[in-house]
């Protein structure tokens, strides 16, 4: 039976619970099931101790996830929203990002960070933001984004294993989307590798890149094209630190142009990092400009027809197809 | 809690000479140009590193500050691969990546010094948290200065440590200033102790330059701590004989207040007493001269020692090879 991201991601959880002892979930209201129940039951199943409630402390509770991990536990800590890691960013940015580095390779900070962004149903731009540049621009962070509730399954076990400080970015638009995964844990050897893209459709007239919720707006798009014999190329980048520039290179190679789709503002974004990465290791391979399609530069509004008339959707992303490849705007094409 | 036998005595004054020593070398090769970016120096301090560690074993966790010097040489570290690193040199205790505000020493249990005041609490807690839930032993003891009260994050960790019943001692080193400004100026609570009270955490005041006082106080923090009576925040008074970093001019502190606080070196209180007690001057003497040798030597080691390769600069950023392929 199909499962919501939601219950996909508690089963990650459950399973990585179950598997090793030092893993043990903290965060606001987690023991309770968290704000959006992705922790829900996991604490009478597997103890208080080992899924806990804390204060609204994002500050404290983030520093004291590091220094679990520093004590030997993996800990898998929930900020509820990203707008929150703002409170934050000390223990992210200072301090689990750089203690490999600064102790000289002594130290590490296994560590995985859940949190959910992005824009839905009138949540305010305080509750809204796609965050995840400010991230990309930290050495010694992994920065992961799911696509999809089997992806979010996987990427999530993996991050949980990797052994250094991962923020894992969910988006709330996808908590409901629903998809088959088989019965039973997956094997190890089937788990994604953390900084690997995969190519979520095959084409060869132009590359859409897209991460995160934007990925299925990506793959809307790349219908819309096809019925107009268009061969859109979508990768879902799965994880923004690092990039995946092999899988990049080769579709670039067979496409020759890029449109990136990115629900953050434009200004500054994950976007603008692969333009420049593309643009200068991948120049020869281009035919034209690689274009983005992201927010206009501002808050996330909230009332739900401004919120529409902000966020970029299919129609825009085939627009912009459309005008990177020379062909004509369809006749009745329009909104975002 | 049994008083230590007069031998314990001088270890630890010998201890507190080393510190001394140290940062007396340090403050010397700042002066000549050898130590990159900014050393901050316990000098005056010494009596609380070295009370605290007393009651530490090696598996024991320590979680310091920019000021950290003393509490990594109290918890055992090697003073010359603090040094090297002090001074950038590959065989420093981080490679030459962390620098004086960040020694860090797996080995002898010295998980974090962290430069943004604060930064250090909830950490200590954490690592609190993971020896409670793997039922280790081990308590965690963070060290920082009365600054770091005005902090948000302070007193966030102080409620989930009391909430938590984690085994982690908060060593406030009350040295009245926070970098240039005075604690009447940047806060209205004069005694750090008094924090703990609403949150349930058991707390004291003593005098940070009496070190049988300080070295009585943690002992019963730490074996309450062992015993799980949770968290426990020691207020140490003390002062800061230097500036805030080397090469402040101390501006803002009147030469009485210096030459008042000079009266109260911890070293020589330490001594005096012993004297009282019939330890000879010439022996405690001898405890210094033996301190001022071992870190002179430890200094020369590490200022012989070669600077890390250039080629090793992306090494420790990521532990996997594949995702440390990311251009600089």
């Amino acid at each position: 039976m199909a499962q919501t991201f939601i219950e996909i991601l508690r089963r990650a959880l459950d399973e990585e619970l179950a598997r090793d002892a030092r893993v043990h979930l903290l965060g606001e209201d987690v023991a309770a099931g968290g704000a959006f129940g992705v922790t829900r039951g996991l604490a009478q199943k597997h103890g208080a101790q080992r899924v806990r409630n804390t204060p609204i402390s994002e500050a404290a509770i983030t520093g004291l996830a590091i220094g679990a991990a520093l004590g030997g536990l993996r800990p898998v800590l929930e900020i509820m929203f990203i707008d929150f890691a703002t409170l934050a960013m000390d223990a992210l940015v200072n301090q689990a990002a750089k203690y490999r580095y600064m102790s000289g390779g002594q130290l590490a900070v296994p560590l995985v960070v859940r949190t959910q962004s992005g824009a839905a149903g009138g949540a305010a731009a305080q509750h809204s933001q796609s965050l995840e540049a400010w991230f990309i621009h930290v050495p010694g962070l992994v920065v992961v984004a799911p696509s999809s509730p089997v992806e979010a399954y996987g990427l999530l076990k993996s991050a949980i294993r990797l052994g250094e400080p991962v923020l894992f970015i969910e988006h709330k638009r996808l908590y409901t989307m629903r998809e088959e995964l088989a019965e039973g844990p997956a094997d190890e050897r089937e788990l994604p590798a953390i900084g690997r893209a995969r190519i979520a459709r095959a084409g060869s007239d132009l590359t859409l890149i897209a991460w995160s919720a934007m990925t299925g707006t990506a793959l809307e798009a790349a219908a819309a094209l096809a019925v107009e014999g268009i061969a859109a190329e979508v990768i879902d980048l799965r994880t923004l630190l690092p990039l995946d520039m092999d899988t990049i290179a080769a579709s670039v190679g067979r496409t020759h142009r890029v449109l990136i789709a990115q629900e953050a503002v434009t200004n500054g974004g994950v976007g603008a990092e692969l333009a420049a990465r593309i643009g200068a290791e991948l120049f020869d391979e281009l035919d034209a400009p690689v274009e983005r399609v992201g927010c206009p530069f501002a808050p996330i509004p909230f009332s739900p027809a401004l919120e529409r008339a902000l966020l970029p959707g299919s129609a825009a992303l085939a627009a912009a197809a459309r005008e990177l490849l020379g062909v004509p705007a369809r006749a009745g094409a329009g909104g975002r | 809690m049994t008083t230590p036998p007069p031998e314990e005595w001088q270890r630890l004054y010998h201890a507190m000479c080393r510190i001394r020593q140290f940062e007396a070398q340090v403050q010397r090769l700042a002066a000549a140009g050898e130590v990159p970016g900014f050393p901050h120096l316990s000098t005056g301090q010494e009596a609380v590193a070295v009370g605290v560690c007393a009651h530490l074993a090696a598996g024991d966790l320590l979680f310091t500050s920019h000021r950290g010097h003393g509490h990594v040489l109290a918890k055992g570290s090697d003073a010359e691969r603090c040094m090297a690193e002090i001074l950038g040199r590959d065989t420093g205790l981080c490679h030459g990546r962390g620098g004086s505000m960040h020694l860090v020493d797996a080995g002898t249990g010295v998980l974090g010094a962290t430069g943004v005041v604060a930064g250090n609490l909830p950490l200590a807690a954490g690592a609190a948290w993971a020896a409670q839930a793997l039922g280790s032993g081990q308590v965690s003891v963070v060290f920082f200065g009365d600054g770091a009260t005005g902090a948000g994050v302070f007193h966030e960790t102080l409620n989930l440590a009391a909430l938590w019943q984690l085994p982690v001692l908060f060593v406030c080193e009350n040295n009245g200033y926070a970098e240039f400004t005075s604690r009447e100026e940047h806060s209205n609570v004069q005694q750090v102790s008094a924090f703990a009270a609403p949150y349930r955490i058991g707390a004291a005041t003593v005098d940070g330059n009496d070190l049988p006082a300080v070295h009585a106080a943690a002992g019963q923090a730490i074996a309450a701590l062992r015993a799980g009576k949770g968290p426990f925040l020691l207020e140490c008074m003390t002062f800061r004989l230097a500036g805030h970093y080397v090469g402040d001019a101390q501006q803002y502190r009147s030469k009485e207040e210096l030459a008042a606080a000079r009266e109260k070196c911890p070293i020589e209180r330490l001594g005096r007493h012993l004297v009282a007690q019939g330890v000879a001057q010439a022996e405690l003497d001898a405890l210094a001269e033996a301190a001022r040798q071992e870190i002179v030597q430890a200094v020369e080691r590490a200022r012989a020692a070669p600077a890390p390769d250039p080629g090793t600069v992306l090494e420790h950023v990521y532990r996997a090879a594949e995702l440390q392929a990311v251009p600089g």
